[in-house]
Parts: structure tokens; C-alpha cells; sequence
């Protein structure tokens, strides 16, 4: 029989809280569903779909050169590597050999984009965890970035700058000037990060030991690029499956065996300088000759010649009116994101528009992997582990 | 089982077919990719073999998705990319759906990367998978009708 004179015993039981969708640590439309015991989460449930916008089903209604500029909208921390990796997959679907010009133009503004969303992780990730100024100076270096990408496509973020066969137009003359200065700065402001991060205490107590995936549930959950890094496993596709030209380029695989949030920050650190080295070599082995495919019936033939040569016209006139129409059959083609294999898959019918387009994003399995990595640990370390796992809302969507 | 003959000596058909007799129903190659139609009903059994396997090892399950051949019949194709870890090789594989209550055994219980993927086909092509732990909409809203991936599913105007 309980004793009269004691208290009742407490009766405890476990609180639903929801995390998002206006969190500002859920980057966007994220909701997370946690059920808490006090202060720990006892499991995660990710509720996505605020963002779905139907690019799929859109792009089966479009020619296959009129799908590109939906492509930067998916991951649009990332565009050119979007931009990339279709492009890649109709040229695999029409067997089309791309100038070595254009694919090291591509290489060098795929890395860019790299070091571009990398800062914009590491500004948001030190942002959450707390400092601020990190965030204000990742934002600075990005904008110099963006303003290469402004002078090389006209548009800050939604560059689609390449085209099938090769590029939209030739890169600007100032073009290796600006980019000088930039590859000056860059490792400089990222020692300058480092100096503020990695040995910081309270950096490391936020970071070391928490959010820790393990390589077999790194690889059962799916999880590519950086966050696959970070838990020991040395897989990058630009190593594994070259594509754009990536054989001809020296540079490393970073790797962290820790797998927590602490290793993800290193391995993009490490990813950041990498990038820098590739510029650099992609810069002074930049090859002379044309900027895109002579592919007549799939590549726009260029200005000067539609005005004086009476076929190219006509090539121009039916290219736009009827597109053009790859074999039947269907390609996958993953290439390295900034934040994990990206991959589009392609089903030709034979017809002028895809049949099926589907975007294998890293985001949407990223996010997937957090119902694993959160149980277990407090609230408070739940925003450092989501901000670490790097994904965008447009491209979980989609 | 239709193969052309260049690809009857590679291991993983060889071994597919030593599996199980009705596992491959078909195989091709476009553009160097290696593409499998299988059984359906067999579905959860030939990827947990593919996946074991010491030689093959496919223990990477790269996506998840579906494609709508409407009009023609078997109308859904459930799309598995594979990738071995150990080999680096990859491996297209296809199950045939017929378009009237579609259903395939869910890979959750070999992946849970399958999780959220086989939602998704779910909610955009209306196809069951079965043994899913929560399947439910993911994308479109609790209430939605119809599957907006099919192909008789209008991209604009009325449903």
C-alpha cells in the first residue's frame, strides 16, 4: 500500500513537439515530429512536401533542351551541378562527345559551385550552433562567387549555363583575372574559418561525439558524398565513375572515420581546398577550341551562321519548333554534388520530350537519415545535427 | 527468358538465373548499362540474394522510382539502380506492374533508405507496396486524389 504521508508517484509520459515548418534551423519547409521524454528525443519522424513543385511531371512536357533551366531549380544552392548532370545524361543518351573546352569550363564551375555550397552550409551550420559571425563572412566570399557566375551566364543563381554539347556562349575575356583574385582570397578565408571553428571549445563540445552515423547505417540509409566521408567510407564518384573529365585532374579524397558532426564539418573543410586545387589546374590546362558540340539538329547553330548559311537556318527553325528526339531506351547518370550522388535517370520513348524523368537527389535521403541519427540525443544538439547533414528543400521535394 | 547472347556469360545473370528460374524475365544493355526485367512476385527475395552474395555484393540501393508505360500493359515498371560498394559495379533491374491494383513487396526491410523512396512511388504512382511500416502520401497533401506522375493524370485543366 503506497504511504499516505509521501507524494503520489509522478507519472510521466512522452511530449510530441513539432520542429518546423517556420524553425529557422529547418532551412525552409522542413517539419520534424519529435516525441520527447523531457529533453530527449526519443524518435524523429521528417514530414516533407510544403515544397513539391512537380519538375518531373513537368519536364515530360517540355524538349529535352527546354528542361535545363528547371533543373536549377531543384538544389538551388547548387544549380550548375544540376545543370551538369542532365546534361551529361542526354549527351549519354545521344552519344554525344562534348569539346574538351567545355568540359573543363564545366569542371571548374561545377567547383565552384562546390566551394559556393559548402559556404553557404557552413555559414548556416555555424549560424545554428551559434556563431554568427562565420555566417556573415561565409556570405561575403559567396557573393564573389556569384558574381563569377554573374559575369559568366548573366544570373547570380540560376545560371543553366550549359547546354547539351557543351555551353551557353564563351566564358567572358576578364574571366581567368576574376578568378585569380578569387582563388587568392578563398584559402586564406579558409584558414581564417578554421582559426574560429575547429580548435574553438564551445565548437567542439557542439560538434565532437554527436550525430554519429556509423558506415553500415551510412550505407543501409543510402548516404552519399561528404556525409559518407565523414563515417569512413572514401567514395566519390568524380574518383570512382570519372565524368566531365575528372581522370585528368589531381586532387584528394578527404575522410573522416568519426562520423559525427564535428568530421562532416572537416571533410567539407578539406572538400573546399580540394575544389581550389582543381580550379587552379583547370585554369591553367584550359584547353583552346570550341565551346560546344558541332552537333547540327541537337546544338543551336550559332548566331552569325543562321544569318548567312540557309541550313543552318532551317536547323535553327526545326530545332526549335521540334526539338530534337534521342534513341528509346534510358540512361542513369549520377555524377559528385556538393552534398552526395546526384544522379538523373532518363527514359526516351524515342519522342522529342522525356518520357520519365526522375532526380535522384542526395537531399531527400539525407533528410531520411535523421529519424536515425537524432533518437538519443537532446534538442538543443537535434539543430546541430540537422544543420551538419546538409540538404535543400527544393531538391527533397522537388 | 529473352537475353541476347553477349550477356549470357555475365556473372551477375548467371547468377540470377541458378537463383531462381523465373527471377530474370529479360535482359539488355544501353549505353553500358546493364539493365534486368524481374519477377515482381520475387522482388524482396532476388534483391536480398543480389545484396549477399559474397562475388556480387549489390548492397548500395542508389534509388527507388517508377515509370508509367500507359497505355501499354504491364503499365508500371518499378525501377531498382543497385550499385555494389565492393565491385563498383551497377545494375538496372525493372519489375513488371499490371495498371489494376498494382503491389510489389516493399525493400524496407532490406534498406530503410526504401523508406521514404517507395512513399513517393506511393503517392505519385499509386502503387502498394506491401510490408511498408507507414506507407502514406509524402508530397502531395493527406487529401489528394489520384497520382500526379501517371501518365492519365492531365499536367493541366481538369482531373
Amino acid at each position: 500500500m503506497p504511504d499516505p504521508l509521501l507524494p503520489p508517484p509522478l507519472r510521466s509520459e512522452s511530449m510530441t513537439l513539432n520542429l518546423g515548418p517556420q524553425h529557422p534551423s529547418t532551412h525552409g519547409v522542413l517539419r520534424l515530429v519529435l516525441e520527447l521524454d523531457g529533453e530527449t528525443i526519443l524518435r524523429a519522424t521528417p514530414d516533407i512536401g510544403y515544397l513539391h513543385t512537380g519538375i518531373e511531371k513537368n519536364a515530360e512536357k517540355l524538349f529535352y533542351s527546354q528542361v535545363i533551366p528547371l533543373t536549377d531549380r531543384i538544389d538551388y544552392v547548387a544549380p550548375l551541378s544540376n545543370n551538369l548532370v542532365y546534361c551529361l545524361a542526354v549527351e549519354k543518351l545521344l552519344q554525344l562527345e562534348v569539346p574538351p573546352r567545355a568540359q573543363w569550363i564545366r569542371v571548374l564551375l561545377t567547383e565552384l559551385t562546390r566551394i559556393n555550397n559548402h559556404l553557404v552550409w557552413l555559414g548556416t551550420c555555424a549560424l545554428e550552433i551559434g556563431a554568427m559571425s562565420i555566417f556573415l563572412y561565409c556570405f561575403r566570399e559567396r557573393e564573389e562567387i556569384l558574381k563569377v557566375f554573374e559575369a559568366v551566364s548573366g544570373q547570380r543563381m540560376m545560371c543553366s549555363y550549359f547546354r547539351i554539347g557543351g555551353l551557353a556562349g564563351p566564358i567572358p575575356l576578364d574571366f581567368h583575372h576574376q578568378l585569380d583574385l578569387l582563388l587568392k582570397i578563398l584559402p586564406e578565408r579558409f584558414d581564417e574559418y578554421e582559426e574560429l571553428l575547429s580548435q574553438n571549445r564551445i565548437w567542439l563540445g557542439r560538434t565532437r561525439g554527436v550525430g554519429v552515423l556509423t558506415p553500415e547505417d551510412a550505407l543501409a540509409y543510402s548516404i552519399s558524398g561528404p556525409n559518407l566521408r565523414a563515417s569512413g567510407i572514401a567514395h566519390d564518384l568524380r574518383k570512382a565513375e570519372p565524368y566531365s573529365g575528372y581522370e585528368n585532374f589531381d586532387f584528394d579524397v578527404p575522410v573522416r572515420q568519426e562520423g559525427d558532426v564535428y568530421a562532416r564539418y572537416l571533410v567539407r573543410m578539406e572538400e573546399m581546398r580540394q575544389s581550389v586545387r582543381i580550379i587552379h589546374q583547370a585554369l591553367e590546362g584550359l584547353p583552346e577550341g570550341p565551346f560546344i558540340a558541332n552537333a547540327p539538329g541537337i546544338v543551336l547553330p550559332d548566331r552569325d551562321t543562321m544569318k548567312t548559311q540557309m541550313e543552318a537556318l532551317i536547323f535553327h527553325f526545326k530545332l526549335v519548333v521540334d526539338g530534337f528526339a534521342p534513341p528509346a531506351g534510358e540512361v542513369y547518370l549520377p555524377i559528385e554534388s556538393p552534398k552526395g550522388e546526384l544522379g538523373c535517370y532518363l527514359v526516351s520513348d524515342g519522342s522529342p520530350r522525356p518520357w520519365r524523368m526522375r532526380w535522384r537527389g542526395p537531399s531527400l535521403l539525407n533528410v531520411q537519415v535523421l529519424s536515425k541519427l537524432l533518437p538519443g540525443h537532446m534538442i538543443a544538439d537535434a539543430i546541430a545535427i540537422i544543420a551538419s547533414i546538409d540538404f535543400v528543400l527544393g531538391e527533397v521535394d522537388r | 527468358m529473352t537475353c541476347p547472347s553477349e550477356l549470357a556469360d555475365r556473372l551477375v545473370i548467371r547468377k540470377l538465373q541458378s537463383f531462381h528460374p523465373r527471377a530474370l524475365q529479360a535482359a539488355s544493355e544501353f549505353r553500358g548499362q546493364l539493365i534486368g526485367v524481374v519477377s515482381a512476385a520475387l522482388i524482396r527475395d532476388i534483391c536480398d540474394f543480389l545484396r549477399s552474395d559474397p562475388e556480387l555484393r549489390f548492397d548500395f540501393l542508389v534509388d527507388l522510382t517508377a515509370v508509367d508505360r500507359y497505355p501499354v500493359e504491364p503499365r508500371f515498371e518499378i525501377v531498382y539502380l543497385l550499385r555494389s560498394m565492393k565491385t563498383g559495379q551497377r545494375l538496372c533491374l525493372k519489375a513488371p506492374l499490371t495498371g489494376k491494383d498494382p503491389r510489389i513487396d516493399s525493400l524496407v526491410p532490406l534498406w530503410p533508405a526504401a523508406d521514404m523512396l517507395e512513399r513517393e512511388v506511393f503517392d505519385l504512382f499509386g502503387v502498394h507496396f506491401t510490408g511498408h511500416p507507414g506507407l502514406r502520401r509524402i508530397q502531395m497533401p493527406d487529401d489528394w486524389q489520384g497520382h500526379p506522375l501517371r501518365k492519365d493524370y492531365p499536367l493541366e485543366g481538369d482531373r
